[in-house]
Formats: structure tokens, sequence, C-alpha cells
């Protein structure tokens, strides 16, 4: 504990400009140091972890992946995801088995839903040309009401066959993607929204309608030289 | 003339102010920006406790170690630099540990830094206390934050989900109270601690008779 204040004590002497600047910059100097090695120390785990929460994302909805490969979409073709994603280009993930045959395609969708963005991973089936699953990254949907959409049996049964093939114009999706009200879908490229709950599913509808139309354009056109793991 | 002091605390009674005396959640009311908003599960209840533990001894037991060289002038920014700097390793520390846990606790991580337990216990405490006494008090502080945030962290999933820790309690036939996982079920489950923290306080501070009670509300 410190000693009581004396009332009768003198004022304290303003501090020298140098003394401040010397205990600021000696701070900030073993903040930086502290800052710097924990980033080196931790980065590695961080990788690691990162990959392995992708990984079990996207096994999630592409049964018999055994192994993802990184991938940017651009418009002079695929390449290896490295850094940032570049201007115009768009991230996905090629899911394969062991023997290393290509199994799907994932991505991310990401839109505005009640509570804050509403972020889900959809995978894409290269045969068939449809979207075949579909899981939540992210959400912070109302308990009970918003966050069925990863679970409700009947709206996860939209994304076994959900259409998103490419239009005579091979740039845009042949029909949009679209959320309509529950029980009224009457089409393949729609999604039967939850009843209570419209708000998030179109959402979910949204993202992937958005990420898909940007994705697919770039990327079936050279699906070819994704057949087999890299 | 000097005043006459309070009597100065043993180190175990440091450790137990943060505890119990000076609660930071249920007493001080300090902190509640996260207490409410991420004690919707025990499991991230506790983590947030360790993280904010960890950054209120690291930073407090720096501001200690350094308090004889920072001019007062410059003492403000001297502690938020420090404590932004143990924001940003527990930062990556969780990132490393979990990232499950790291997108659950979202943005309240990085909002350590302006958590006022923390700046308080560095300018109030910390700058004036020798590193063992400063590090013992935040220990304290820490863990009466943690048992505060487990405790609204526990009340509410179990309520709201019929889990404890993500272990299922009443069978798949319970019905979740689901407020209690929202916003409105943070402020009645803190309502009923404080409730309980003013009442069990007041039971153990007799009041004389013959003069009404004095009100001791900390809301």
């Amino acid at each position: 504990m410190s000693a009581p204040p004396r009332l009768d004590a003198p004022l304290p002497q303003p501090a020298s400009s140098t003394a401040m600047l010397r205990t600021l910059g000696l701070v900030a100097g073993l903040c930086g140091i502290l800052i710097v090695s924990a980033y080196q120390g931790t980065q590695e785990a961080v990788t690691a972890n990162r990959k392995i929460a992708l990984e079990r994302a996207v096994f999630q909805i592409i049964p018999g992946a055994q192994r993802v490969d990184e991938y940017f979409a651009t418009r002079g073709g695929l390449v290896p995801a490295q850094g940032n994603v570049p201007d115009g280009a768009v991230k996905f993930y090629a899911a394969y088995d062991t023997a290393g045959k290509l199994r799907g395609i994932a991505a991310e969708g990401a839109a505005r839903g009640y509570a804050d963005t509403v972020r889900v991973l959809y995978a894409y089936d290269p045969v068939r040309r449809v979207i075949n699953g579909m899981g939540v990254i992210y959400m912070r949907e109302t308990p009970g009401i918003g966050d069925k959409i990863a679970t409700d049996s009947a709206f996860l049964r939209n994304f076994q066959a959900l259409d998103a093939s490419l239009g005579a114009d091979p740039q845009t999706l042949a029909n949009t993607i679209r959320v309509v009200k529950q029980g009224s879908k009457q089409h393949p490229w729609e999604i039967d929204a939850i009843s209570g709950a419209t708000i998030t599913s179109k959402a979910v509808g949204r993202g992937i309608n958005d990420s898909a139309g940007r994705l697919l354009p770039l990327l079936v056109p050279h699906l070819a030289s994704l057949k087999e793991a890299r | 003339m000097s005043l006459p002091g309070p009597k100065p605390r043993s180190n175990l009674e440091e450790l137990l102010e943060g505890i119990w005396k000076q609660n930071p959640v249920f007493i001080m009311m300090l902190g509640m920006c996260p207490t409410l908003a991420v004690s919707v599960s025990a499991v991230n209840a506790l983590s947030m406790g360790l993280a904010t533990g960890f950054v209120l001894s690291g930073s407090t037991l720096l501001v200690s170690l350094i308090r004889n060289i920072v001019p007062r002038e410059v003492r403000i920014a001297t502690y938020i630099l420090i404590i932004a700097t143990f924001v940003t390793v527990v930062d990556y520390l969780i990132q490393a540990i979990s990232l499950a846990i790291y997108e659950a606790l979202g943005a309240f991580i990085q909002l350590i830094v302006v958590n006022c337990i923390i700046l308080g216990r560095a300018e109030a405490h910390a700058a004036r206390n020798p590193p063992l006494r400063a590090l013992l008090n935040a220990l304290g502080m820490s863990m009466g934050f943690t048992i505060g945030l487990l405790a609204l962290g526990a009340v509410r999933e179990i309520l709201g989900a019929g889990k404890l820790f993500g272990i299922s309690l009443f069978g798949p036939d319970f019905q979740p109270w689901v407020v209690m996982m929202l916003p409105p079920g943070g402020f009645f489950v803190l309502g009923a601690w404080l409730l309980f923290f003013n009442w069990f306080n007041r039971r153990k501070t007799p009041v004389a008779s013959d003069k009404p009670a004095q009100g001791h509300a900390h809301v």
C-alpha cells in the first residue's frame, strides 16, 4: 500500500520532454517486441487451426472428401491460392478423395442476416452442375429461430440439388437462386424459406447466389484442370 | 501533517479483494459490456474471463515494474500501450488455441482493451504498488471477473439451452428458455445475481434497529 498523502508536500516537478520521450520510446519498443514474438510464436498453430477448421467444414458438406486444395478462380484461369485474393478473383476449395479424384467444389457465400452477416459454405457438384450441400460457418442469428438454418432438415433438403447451371450467356447463372415462402418452391433453383426465419433464410440464398454468380462463370470453363489433385 | 491512512492489506487480503469484497462484476459493476454479451454459455464466459485475466495480470505487472520511471504526464498513454499489447498477444493466443472460441468471442476479444477494470486497476493500484502486491490484486480481480462471468454464463446456458459446458442436462425433451440466450436474458440473470449479492451483503451488515435502513444499491 502507498504512504498516505501529505497535505504540505510540494507539487511534483513536471517531467522533462526527454524523460517523457524516453519512457514512451522504451515502452513502445518493449511492446513491439512482445507483439512480434507472440505473432511469430503462434503463427504456425493458427495456420494449422485454420486448415483443420476449413477441412472439417468442407468434409461435412462433401462426403468422401479426404483432402482440400485452395484455389483462386481468375479471369485468366485457376491458380493455387496464395496470399490475398486478387481483384476480380474468387476463392474456392477443390475437395478430393483418397484416390485423388475430384469429389466437389466448395466456396463461401455471405450476406447480411437478421443480427449480423451470415457466412455459409456451399458444395458445388461439377458433374450435375448443382449445389448439393450447405453448412453455416458463422452466424449470430436468434437462437431457436434464425439459427435453424444450420439444423432444420426441411431447409437443408433445399441444398441436395439446387440448380446452379450457367445460362446461354456463360457469364451469369441461368436462373437467380432465390428464396421463396415456405411451401411455394416450384423450380429447382428456388429455396423454401423457414417459416418465421425468412430474413435469415434469404441471407443464405442471397449469399449463395452472389458467390456462385461470381465463381461459376470463372470456374466452369476450367473444370477439367481440377479433375486430379495437384 | 499527514492524514491517517488505511491499514495496509496482507497479501491474502490483496488477492481476495477482487474475488468478493470488490468483485468487478457484482460489486464494482465494471466491464459490463463483455459480461452481458459473451455470457451465453459457460465456455464462452470462462474463455473471456481467462483472456481478460491474462491481460489484467500481464499489464498490471508491467505497469507496476515501470511505475517509478513513468512520468505522470504520459502515464495513461503508457498504460494504454501496454494494455493494447497484451490484448494483441491474447488475441493471437486464442486463435492458436481454438478458432471456435475465437469466433464465439468475436470482437469482444479486441474490446478487452477498453475494459475499464484493466485501466482502472493500472491507474488505481498497479501504479502505486510493488509488483507482487499488484499481481496478487490483479489475479484476485481476474478470478472475481471470471467467477462473475461464469455465474452468468452457467445460468444462461442451463436455462437457455439445457446444457452446461455443452453437456446436455435434461435430455432431448427439454424445452429451452430461449430468451435467456438473448440480450434480455443477460440483464435478467445479472439482475438476479445483483439482488442476491445485495441481499447477502445487507444480511451480513446489521442495521441499527432504530434507524431506517440506508440504501446500498450499487446499480
